[in-house]
């Protein structure tokens, strides 16, 4: 087993927008619809926008180093896995949909008109992967705008591509550090914002901000509950205290309810 | 809400079957053509009304179980031993429809119990499922002494009291970790949810605004059953319940300008954006106008203000829920939500089998304390 994550590398400047990788997701997953797909759907993985200039920029799940969808899911059916794609369990999922509201990215999707309805993203080909193929978007594209490798090779090669070519990208690859890193990376003739890319996430895994409320928990449950026990202790001590003083002093204390006892001590 | 009294159905029994004819309806198509089929819901907003009010309101709503309990049996406040039971219905039945709630928004809702086996401790989700079936279950064990008692069970009361203080400590510590937690949902989204609601002390708020909430909540079911059931009201218990609502208002109301003016956003707040009039209706008028209703003695005195003001807050609270699941999150998705007529009347017949069975528990159980002067409380062991 391959222990480098495996990741995409998609070139804004070398797509032609010809849709093959729209088409052979398709095919790959058994959808029904045509290559004109320019939004993510239960039954497109993938998705392709054409802007002015022929810039084509695809749509997919980005495949988050940290992601927010695993973090989210209450019983684990999302995950991260160690060969790189972000993938998903139908069976274990209960149709929360959490990772639809927490993905920063904006990318799951939902079979809103099924009975037994499942989340639905790309899983980056993951049998493929595992079976040491590349993903289907990848193997069609003609123009070599969308290739694998371990995210460290496509780093790097990301990173000649701009020192060797001056003036062709924007110095950034998009999903390097976005979000704490993903293993879908861009690269952009221009800037990333101009097409409609998501900018200003930050650098900070998005995981780590529920992480910083959740771990406060077990301080919670201990300080919480002993805090409690121990009001009880003197309320109630306090009361004791208060009923046998004034039985000491001989008060009529009898008639009177430890309630009204306990105000009177106040 | 349904008065008992002679043959014919009363109006709000018939609104009432008319509510489950619908529901049953509308369930059927949910069940039979998927969520899609009934609700607006959508890629953009995957959580609509049912998240939002049925479930991050209806918790919220139910918060005055655990607050009040804490402040009878912890803090040994005696004379608020009265609003203990029905408080604690209020809560086990608002949980209930809830968990009902949830049944109906789940996906694949025959999959509730995976949380119990399928573990992701870091998700904050995985925790609310594990506190709220755990205060399910100490709700139920706190409710179950009504039913004991009614049905004369004596040893099984006994046992049940002496549980009294664990029960309470559990269900407070459990509280406080999923009231907060429903606001820890939003902490992952900071670029999706607007600045006037997401803040890192969303949780903070949430607890804080639910403590306000339950107390409102208890100040209306009392003038709602008194009315059903012509029962006399606790006034000067709920005059003091008005004025701890006041400070219950003022901590949280002062947290979240602090929050607000900390971040710089309290020119936005005050501003006319689409977002700052959500904001202003919900602090406005769910929070500063019925505190400053509240802090007025001769208010809380006057049965009929004490219950304006307190719906106000309970207003306020739905719409501060409402925001933050769905106004603060429009801008960011590119689109507006509003539920689909069905999604409405789902949540409509939750709300009205709540009033339902909290009116046929209070008929059939020792609730309230009898009606005898002197006021001889359910005999509860201190």
């Amino acid at each position: 087993m391959e222990t480098a994550s495996r990741a995409l590398l998609i070139d804004i400047v070398r797509c032609i927008g010809c849709r093959g990788c729209v088409a052979a997701c398709k095919e790959a997953h058994s959808f029904t619809g045509s290559d004109q797909e320019t939004e993510l759907s239960a039954t497109a993985y993938t998705a392709m926008v054409d802007f002015d200039g022929d810039r084509h920029v695809r749509k997919l799940c980005m495949h988050c180093l940290k992601p927010s969808c695993a973090s989210v899911c209450p019983v684990g059916a999302l995950t991260k896995t160690a060969a790189g794609p972000v993938t998903y369990d139908a069976r274990k999922c209960l149709g929360c949909r959490y990772c639809m509201v927490a993905c920063p990215f904006n990318v799951p999707r939902y079979e809103w008109s099924r009975v037994v309805p499942a989340v639905r993203k790309c899983d980056m080909c993951a049998d493929r992967v595992a079976a040491g193929k590349v993903p289907a978007c990848v193997e069609i594209c003609p123009a070599e705008a969308t290739v694998a490798g371990t995210r460290e090779e496509l780093l790097a090669e990301a990173h000649r591509r701009i020192a060797e070519n001056p003036g062709t990208y924007v110095p950034q690859v998009y999903g390097e550090s976005e979000v704490g890193g993903t293993s879908v990376l861009f690269l952009s003739p221009v800037p990333f914002e101009e097409l409609a890319f998501q900018v200003g996430l930050g650098t900070q895994p998005l995981p780590d901000l529920t992480w910083n409320a959740l771990e406060k928990i077990p301080g919670v449950v201990t300080v919480g509950g002993a805090m409690l026990f121990a009001i009880w202790w003197i309320t109630h001590r306090r009361e004791e205290v208060a009923l046998a003083g004034a039985r000491g002093a001989g008060e009529a204390a009898a008639t009177v309810t430890a309630g009204e006892v306990k105000h009177a001590a106040r | 809400m349904r008065r008992g009294d002679g043959g014919r159905p009363s109006f709000w029994t018939l609104i009432l079957y008319a509510l489950l004819a619908l529901g049953a309806g509308v369930l059927y198509l949910r069940f039979t053509r998927g969520l899609g089929a009934v609700t607006h819901l959508s890629d953009r907003f995957p959580w609509g009304l049912w998240v939002g009010f049925d479930i991050l309101c209806g918790v919220g709503l139910a918060a005055g179980g655990f607050t009040i309990t804490t402040v009878v049996y912890v803090f040994n406040v005696k004379r608020f031993k009265p609003i203990v039971r029905p408080t604690v219905l209020t809560a086990f039945l608002g949980y209930v429809l809830v968990v009902v709630a949830l049944l109906f928004d789940l996906g694949r809702p025959w999959n509730l119990w995976h949380p119990l086996v399928m573990w992701n401790p870091r998700s904050v989700m995985f925790e609310v499922s594990w506190c709220v079936m755990l205060y399910l279950t100490v709700l139920f064990l706190e409710f179950s002494g009504m039913v004991f008692e009614r049905l004369g069970w004596t040893k099984a009361l006994a046992a049940q009291q002496g549980a009294t203080l664990p029960l309470v400590i559990a269900g407070a510590v459990l509280s406080t970790l999923h009231q907060s937690s429903l606001g820890s949902f939003y902490l992952i989204v900071p670029g999706k949810l607007h600045p006037l609601w997401y803040t890192p002390l969303l949780p903070v708020l949430f607890f804080l605004s639910a403590i306000a909430v339950g107390l409102a909540m208890v100040i209306v079911e009392s003038r709602l059953s008194s009315r059903a059931f012509g029962r006399h009201l606790e006034m000067p218990l709920l005059m003091e319940v008005g004025r701890v609502l006041v400070a219950a208002l003022g901590v949280y109301g002062v947290t979240r300008l602090y929050d607000l003016a900390h971040r710089g956003f309290l020119g936005v707040a005050f501003g006319g954006s689409r977002e700052a009039l959500f904001f202003q209706l919900e602090f406005l008028g769910g929070v500063v106008a019925p505190m400053l209703l509240l802090a007025q003695p001769a208010v809380r005195r006057n049965t009929k203000a004490l219950y304006a003001s307190s719906l106000l807050v309970i207003l306020g609270f739905v719409v501060h829920r409402l925001n933050v699941s769905i106004t603060g999150l429009e801008a960011a998705q590119g689109g507006h939500y509003l539920p689909a007529a069905p999604e409405a009347a789902i949540t409509l017949m939750l709300v009205a089998i709540g009033f339902a069975l909290f009116g046929l528990a209070v008929k059939h159980l020792p609730v309230y304390p009898p009606e005898a002067p002197p006021p001889a409380f359910a005999p509860v062991k201190t």
